[in-house]
């Protein structure tokens, strides 16, 4: 199948084996197609069995992070207390959509990774964090986790095991920053979304000050192929010289590109081929100027570094980015960088929790500087301004939303720098005397 | 993001909530079957307060709007302060803090659907709804236009949400069509 495009030959379809088909949704659908197996395995399977078989596949986080899920799963052992398993559902990366059409279009998929990763970390209660805006999405978990309910894979006796798995979907609105995961523990506990300071990990204390796992609805929805096919078959896709990024990667597709929407390869895929053959290039007469490959937190690359790119973990750090959530967006010849990076700065001041003071400030200061760079108002000093900020915005807060805002104007500094300084020197308003006062008209 | 009507609104007016004043009689949000569904979300926390994003939910979709009286229901409800309830509010986009149009249409213009040409729907929108601007709502009481941040659908540029209901690959052409099919 595939959504909103058929499947390419090249892709490697697992997770998005069923886009795009309606019957899939449903309960029986999804037992047709070999659903729930893997819970109903995994419920009569130790744990601790079944964290090793995880770490074993080489499954690391699809959120962004990328951190190894079954070392993330080794550190809630049974030590008799509450446990929670938090799904993050809040997509919210821009260029990223692929937790949605997952949610959209295989809903208990979705449902069996989490009950499965619930009973893995000692849990028996599961939260599912969807994003406000995703009311479709929404709609399809709340359908799934009922049905589910009623056939009695949920509940006190999950498919009969006397494993009690309790699944409950909850509705965000309207905040980036609760994709961050102690963001999102706050906001399911009723709270403003703030991030919590680390340590402590949610591992020790987390959702209600209980240990607690948090994984990305992509990473959770892998997990029943790797129980059901073992972790020796999820490690044949990747490239056979990277053994550290191991499975297949959903890519979400964006901007100026003949055919956006969500791509399934396994890791390693060359960024070229991926760029002009799965997604058709750039649109008629134009050509790619520029690509953030994994979400708009991450470096930009420029054409020829994006045409040399491998997209896998180590791959797209080789390149001087990273892969982050997996969105990739194009800007092609007609696109002012200076311009677009300025709309993202933009974003991040919005979405600033305004906690700590670097983000606060920076993000605002930030935009207000890049804003007056693209409408012809800035000076050279602005693009020195500009890096001071990046620098005390970095490393420095209690998480990386701070860091995100200036990734994209150090890279876009670095690698488009001419087109700051084009639009600096048409600034006919600013007299620049050499060693005196700088004057605006401005 | 401030949803509020500007100062220079001129003839725009913030329109009543699908009818309902704030001040105007009415009743509770949370009894009978709504009370209900409210205990069944709290049987899935293991604290009141962890219901507080979906009470919020619930009282917009009674309401149209979150109002200082709906603040104190739902505050009474889950046994919290309004104050509290009041800065948990305020943190996030989705909860109108004033009345909006029976339409409240959301346009994503961040990075990947501007480069798409999503400003020009904004202008689209503004101009066949007879907004004005953004965050006015349209003298019928019809129609409210936002600008919001990403809304996860950038393979599908321009997205706009309408209430509850997503359109995708919205162009400023298709716009008329799309606000002709609106009640």
């Amino acid at each position: 199948m595939g959504y909103p495009h058929p499947s390419h030959p090249r892709e490697t379809p697992i997770l998005s084996k069923y886009f795009g088909d309606p019957a899939a949704r449903t309960l029986a659908g999804w037992r047709a197609r070999g659903g729930y197996e893997a819970l109903e395995k995994a419920l009569h399977t130790d744990p601790q069995e079944l964290q090793l078989v995880v770490k074993d596949s080489g499954l690391r986080g699809r959120g962004g992070a990328g951190f190894p899920t079954g070392m993330k799963w080794s550190f809630m052992k049974p030590d008799g207390k509450t446990h929670y398993l938090c799904c993050n559902a809040d997509e919210s990366e821009p260029g990223t959509f692929k937790d949605r059409e997952i949610m959209r279009w295989t809903p208990h998929g979705l449902v069996e990774g989490v009950a499965l990763a619930a009973h893995t970390i000692y849990a028996q209660t599961a939260y599912i964090y969807i994003r406000g805006e995703f009311t479709e999405p929404y709609a399809r978990m709340c359908q799934a986790v009922e049905e589910a309910y009623a056939a009695g894979i949920l509940g006190e006796n999950a498919m009969g095991s006397g494993k009690h798995v309790d699944v409950h979907v909850h509705r965000g609105a309207g905040a980036y920053i609760c994709g961050e995961e102690t963001a999102l523990m706050n906001s399911l506990e009723g709270r403003r979304g703030n991030p919590r300071i680390k340590p402590p990990f949610p591992a020790v204390a987390g959702l209600f000050g209980k240990p607690t796992t948090i994984n990305n609805v992509e990473t959770l929805a892998a997990v029943p192929y790797i129980i059901k096919h073992g972790a020796e078959w999820y490690r044949q896709y990747g490239r056979p010289d990277n053994p550290k990024s191991i499975g297949t990667k959903l890519f979400s597709v964006c901007g100026n590109i003949s055919r956006p929407g969500n791509y399934e390869v396994a890791l390693g895929f060359p960024f070229k081929d991926f760029l002009y053959d799965l997604c058709g290039g750039p649109l008629e007469g134009r050509e790619i100027k520029a690509v953030i490959p994994g979400g708009s937190s991450v470096p930009i690359l420029t054409r020829e570094e994006a045409e040399g790119a491998f997209m896998d973990y180590e791959g797209f750090v080789a390149s001087g980015t990273m892969l982050g959530s997996g969105g990739v967006i194009v800007f092609d010849d007609r696109q002012d960088m200076v311009r677009q990076i300025a709309r993202l700065t933009r974003f991040y001041a919005h979405e600033s929790c305004a906690q700590c003071t670097q983000c606060r400030e920076g993000t605002a200061w930030i935009t207000r500087i890049m804003e007056r760079i693209r409408d012809g108002q800035g000076t050279a000093e602005d693009l020195d301004t500009l890096v001071a900020i990046s620098d005390g915005m970095t490393g420095k807060t209690i998480c990386v939303l701070s860091d995100s805002c200036a990734t994209p104007v150090m890279s876009g500094l670095k690698k488009f720098r001419h087109e700051f300084e084009a639009k600096i020197a048409a600034n006919k308003s600013v007299v620049t005397v050499p060693g005196a006062f700088r004057a605006s008209a401005a | 993001m401030s949803h509020g009507p500007s100062a220079s609104g001129g003839a725009l007016v913030a329109a009543p909530p699908h009818g309902t004043h704030d001040d105007a009689p009415h009743v509770p949000v949370f009894v009978d079957h709504t009370r209900a569904e409210l205990d069944r979300i709290l049987s899935r926390y293991p604290t009141k307060q962890a219901a507080l994003l979906p009470a919020l939910w619930m009282l917009q979709d009674a309401r149209g709007w979150v109002s200082e009286g709906g603040i104190e229901e739902v505050a009474a409800a889950l046994e919290i302060t309004p104050a509290y309830v009041k800065g948990v509010v305020s943190f996030y986009t989705m909860y109108h803090q004033h009345p909006v149009g029976r339409h409240f249409i959301q346009v994503c213009t961040t990075t990947p659907c501007n480069v798409c040409g999503a400003e020009d729907v904004v202008k689209s929108l503004l101009q066949h709804t007879g907004c004005g601007d953004l965050g006015l709502t349209s003298a019928d009481g019809r129609f409210t236009v936002v600008e919001v941040e990403c809304l996860g659908a950038c393979g599908f540029a321009t997205p706009i949400m309408i209430n509850n209901d997503f359109v995708e690959s919205v162009t400023p052409e298709s716009v008329p069509r799309i606000l002709s099919e609106l009640k």
